[in-house]
């Protein structure tokens, strides 16, 4: 089956993280297919490489960087999100006069038509949180 | 993209206090260029998203309250309310802005957008969708 997930809060404080990590693994690794991740709201906060959590915890976004290493994932984080929470590729960053950008590896960013299109191009739409 | 899928965008969230209404029907006014077959729904605290007379003023937060106005000329024009959460917070369908669209298959006649539906009707009309997308 073709897999589209959407991930509605942030790291740590929820755990829809989390849950999503673990689904789309336990999909993959079942050979099911996960078409996009599209991160909404504070979920965009699953992709800054400025995240450091205690040494003993999970790294949530780095375990995220990995996967998308692994199956070759398309981690999507909203724009207009990413924009009200201070999340920056370069080009972003740029755009918008920052001095920096925070973005972690295997994360793009992008507009809210990749959230429907997923839909569109997708069995089934699995959202996390919210 | 020539397939039409039925998108529901389900509000749960009343419209102030976090931010999924306003990112919520972001979703939808974007998604509204897609063509799909699109409908909302309100349930719990939702249904406070379409209440009239919102003003926010006071507490320094933006009322996108007007946006909703804008939903028919996206032709989204299928608002389902459900009548039982209306009714545990003391609302009923006066109390809704009076959201409407123009039909151009009948002469642009003025038509309602919301429809009040009981919590079984919208449980059947859940069952009918390709894809749900929650706020």
């Amino acid at each position: 089956m073709k897999f589209s997930v959407m991930v509605n809060e942030g790291p740590y404080t929820h755990q829809a993280a989390d849950t999503a990590y673990h689904f789309i693994d336990a999909a993959l690794r079942a050979g099911h297919e996960v078409f996009r991740v599209f991160f909404y709201h504070d979920g965009v906060n699953n992709g800054t490489r400025m995240t450091t959590p205690p040494q003993d915890d999970r790294n949530i976004v780095n375990r995220w960087s990995a996967l998308a290493v692994e199956y070759d994932l398309d981690l999507v984080l909203c724009v207009a999100a990413a924009q009200r929470r201070g999340i920056l590729d370069a080009d972003e960053a740029k755009r918008n006069g920052k001095d920096g950008d925070n973005i972690a590896p295997g994360f793009r960013i992008s507009g809210l038509g990749q959230l429907i299109e997923a839909g569109i191009q997708s069995d089934r739409v699995v959202v996390f949180g919210g | 993209m020539s397939e039409t899928k039925k998108f529901m965008y389900v509000n749960r969230h009343a419209p102030y206090g976090t931010v999924y209404a306003l990112e919520g029907l972001e979703v939808v006014l974007i998604g509204a260029a897609f063509e799909q077959d699109v409908s909302m729904a309100f349930i719990g605290d939702g249904v406070f998203q379409l209440k009239q007379g919102q003003d926010t003023a006071d507490s320094d937060m933006k009322n996108f309250s007007p946006a909703y106005r804008a939903l028919g000329d996206y032709e989204v024009n299928c608002l389902y309310v459900e009548r039982e959460s209306l009714e545990e917070r003391g609302l009923n369908e006066d109390d809704l802005m009076p959201l409407t669209w123009e039909d151009e298959d009948d002469d642009w006649a003025e038509k309602k957008s919301i429809h009040i539906v009981s919590r079984a009707q919208l449980s059947d009309l859940l069952e009918e969708q390709d894809v749900i997308l929650n706020f």
